[in-house]
């Protein structure tokens, strides 16, 4: 197999994301926990937890994630029609989040990732995240072109597993950008411009949750992809079954996006029954998270007990803990279990309240996506440069630590924040200490969580080290192949589940139902727009 | 479709924890009337010096007994400071803002409300327990959010 280097492209770009990203996070946690260090000030700080926001959230997963559906529609499709095209995507892209980061690294857009107006950055920064999601956009259609081209060739046969989950994720994508779209083009760049004198801030913020939360359905997505159609197989066991995957990816589908609301149960101007309403979906979408822990599981026992595993639980022991990739999907998912009951308490309507934006959030997104999402990536990342370079992996001895230091470093943190954000300690601030009155109560929790930014920090400077010196001195091999779990019961047809037109078509009924009520009253009332504020 | 047997208990457990939870987030705001801070009203947020109730926003107490008390955020204080209020009576702040996006969190408390310009939040709670509490801005409004706190004093009810 000839090597990827368009997927090799992209994977490049998020590491390099990620590299920035994690100096800026352990330096956030050190200020918190009121440690001093050179250089530390007030706006050094909000500008660096607007960047390791942007590249985090928006960067690493973005890029990977369309390195990762480049390489699996090359390995299951045996093509990528439209090549050229996708490289004119990827300079779109990254020339986007150059000009974006610029705006971030010089101060003119300390927004944060969520830049909720009346907050108003350099227009600059509103555009080139603009040409990022258009080259996420692009990416998506040579992705839908190579199906279309695979699907001429074998009809009657179903999508292979692993680009059923990439299809379903794109079309996550589509209908989450949307509300972003409306969001930044409609009503963000005409007034940081200066064509427009005002904005809603609560319109625009509806139209971000639009986006805001399907956005954690689009890097998870590819987790569980990895987790259902690669760990299996690295463990040697099968798929415990094939058909509930597909269910769980379109019902992901389905009920990603009328969920935004449980971000904004603090805000004025949405009534509290159709907050209730999106209550519901969120807990919904509970379900197939719950299938997956089965399904996966019950593929890994598969594995125990093929080499050899007779007991209840001594299956676990048999697993292939020392290989990189397997050892961070495995932590990924435990962190998952913590993550997702977490999420549950945010979601729930009047308990939310106790925890909305104090540190409790911060540790909370840290086990889902920094650790369920990012840490599956970089696992993924192991797998696939080998397969995308034709380079042996380098510094392998850091690849098997490296998880495990991530997961050690992410206990220290959330643990941390979780019981602190219960004490009262908001989200994202430069001094634990705020006015001096009150930092008794999180004190100790701060610090420690500091001591697991810098574990998270050294894990982090393995995984660039590893990959580094893969794609650099890597020596040259051919290219192993791509292997996927074999279900233990095959897949023969296409059926419900691989029905994307018809599912396609309900998500965007819900989403209508969910979005246009409200957003028609929140425009009906008489409303003052706000002027634009930089105070950073 | 075929299920394996485990895995079809699995699922339906998985249904029947979601429709518990549900059951009391539905139960709890259907009996108790237990729901996040929802008001709907708007304000002109560049002319609060105009308005009757936010130009002094101020602690009021009402001919029934209960108090309002109107705040205005913005970068980075609450007026009034410090506010003060009985304890055991219910208590309703009419939150807004004079800039940016704001947070209002009575630390200890379940009082928690964005402060959007633009808009009026509206909640009611009551402090059974007399003291001091700090009040936290806990959304990003400048390079100076965190300094931003406000105090709340609950004094014992007179009787």
């Amino acid at each position: 197999m000839k090597t990827n280097r368009l997927a090799a492209a992209h994977v490049g770009v998020a590491v390099a994301a990620f590299g920035v990203a994690s100096s800026m996070g352990v330096l956030q946690g050190l200020s918190v926990a009121d440690f001093n260090f050179p250089q530390r000030g007030e706006s050094l700080y909000y500008l660096s937890v607007t960047a390791h926001g942007v590249l985090m959230a928006l960067v690493f997963t973005t890029f990977f994630i369309m390195g990762l559906g480049y390489a699996l529609s090359q390995a299951q499709l045996g093509r990528i029609v439209g090549r050229r095209t996708a490289w004119f995507a990827f300079w779109l892209a990254l020339g986007g989040t150059v000009a974006a980061a610029y705006t971030i690294l010089t101060g003119q857009a300390t927004v944060l990732y969520t830049f909720y107006p009346p907050l108003q950055a350099h227009p600059l920064f509103y555009i080139g995240a603009t040409l990022l999601i258009v080259g996420s956009w692009i990416w998506g259609g040579v992705i839908i072109a190579s199906i279309r081209s695979w699907r001429r060739e074998h009809p009657g046969v179903a999508l292979p597993l692993a680009m059923h989950g990439t299809l379903a994720n794109i079309i996550i994508w589509y209908l989450a950008t949307t509300g972003l779209a409306i969001e930044v083009v409609v009503l963000i760049i005409p007034w940081s411009l200066g064509w427009v004198k005002t904005i809603d801030p609560m319109l625009a913020r509806t139209y971000f949750w639009w986006f805001g939360h399907p956005l954690v359905y689009f890097w998870l997505l590819p987790a569980y992809g990895l987790w259902y159609t690669v760990m299996p197989r690295i463990a040697g066991g099968r798929l415990f079954s094939d058909r509930l995957a597909r269910m769980v990816f379109i019902l992901f589908v389905v009920l990603s996006t009328p969920v935004g609301f449980h971000h904004q149960f603090a805000d004025p101007g949405i009534s509290a029954n159709w907050k209730l309403a999106h209550t519901i979906t969120t807990f919904a979408i509970l379900f197939p998270s719950f299938v997956t822990a089965f399904t996966v599981i019950a593929s890994l026992e598969v594995a125990g007990r093929l080499k050899g595993a007779t007991g209840l639980f001594n299956w676990i022991g048999k697993l292939p803990w020392g290989d990189p990739l397997f050892a961070s999907l495995a932590l990924a998912m435990l962190a998952f279990t913590f993550g997702g009951f977490g999420g549950a308490i945010n979601a729930a309507y009047a308990m939310n309240s106790m925890v909305h934006n104090t540190a409790w959030i911060m540790g909370h997104f840290h086990l889902t996506l920094g650790t369920t999402a990012a840490l599956s990536f970089m696992g993924g990342t192991y797998w696939l440069l080998p397969r995308i370079l034709g380079r042996e992996l380098r510094l392998t001895s850091l690849a098997r630590v490296q998880p495990y230091l991530w997961f050690l470093g992410m206990s220290f943190f959330s643990i941390s924040y979780h019981i602190a954000g219960l004490r009262g300690l908001p989200r994202r601030v430069y001094s634990g200490a705020l006015t001096g009155e009150l930092g008794g109560a999180w004190h100790g929790l701060t610090q420690i969580a500091a001591i697991g930014g810098v574990i998270l920090f050294v894990s982090a400077l393995c995984y660039v080290a590893v990959v580094v010196a893969t794609m650099a001195t890597g020596r040259r091999i051919d290219t192993p192949p791509f292997e996927f779990a074999v279900p233990l019961v095959p897949v023969a047809a296409p059926g419900l589940w691989d029905r994307f037109g018809l599912w396609t078509v309900v998500a965007i009924g819900l989403v209508l139902l969910a979005y246009a009520y409200p957003i028609l009253t929140l425009i009906g009332h008489t409303r003052y727009g706000s002027p634009p504020f930089q105070p950073f | 479709m075929h299920v394996e047997l485990y895995e079809r208990i699995w699922m339906w457990l998985a249904g029947a924890l979601i429709v518990v939870f549900l059951g009391v987030v539905v139960g709890t705001a259907a009996m108790g009337a237990i729901e996040p801070p929802s008001h709907i009203e708007t304000i002109d947020p560049t002319a609060l010096d105009k308005s009757p109730e936010f130009s002094a926003p101020a602690v009021k107490v009402n001919a029934d007994g209960s108090v309002t008390v109107s705040v205005v955020a913005q970068m980075f204080s609450f007026t009034p400071d410090p506010i003060e209020v009985p304890a055991g009576r219910p208590v309703t702040f009419r939150i807004t803002s004079a800039d940016v996006v704001h947070g209002f969190q009575v630390v200890g408390t379940n009082a928690n409300a964005m402060a959007v310009p633009g808009y009026v939040s509206q909640f009611t709670v009551t402090f059974n327990t007399a003291g001091e509490y700090t009040i936290a801005c806990n959304e990003y409004c400048g390079v100076m959010h965190h300094m931003m706190a406000g105090k709340v004093i609950v004094k014992p009810e007179a009787r």
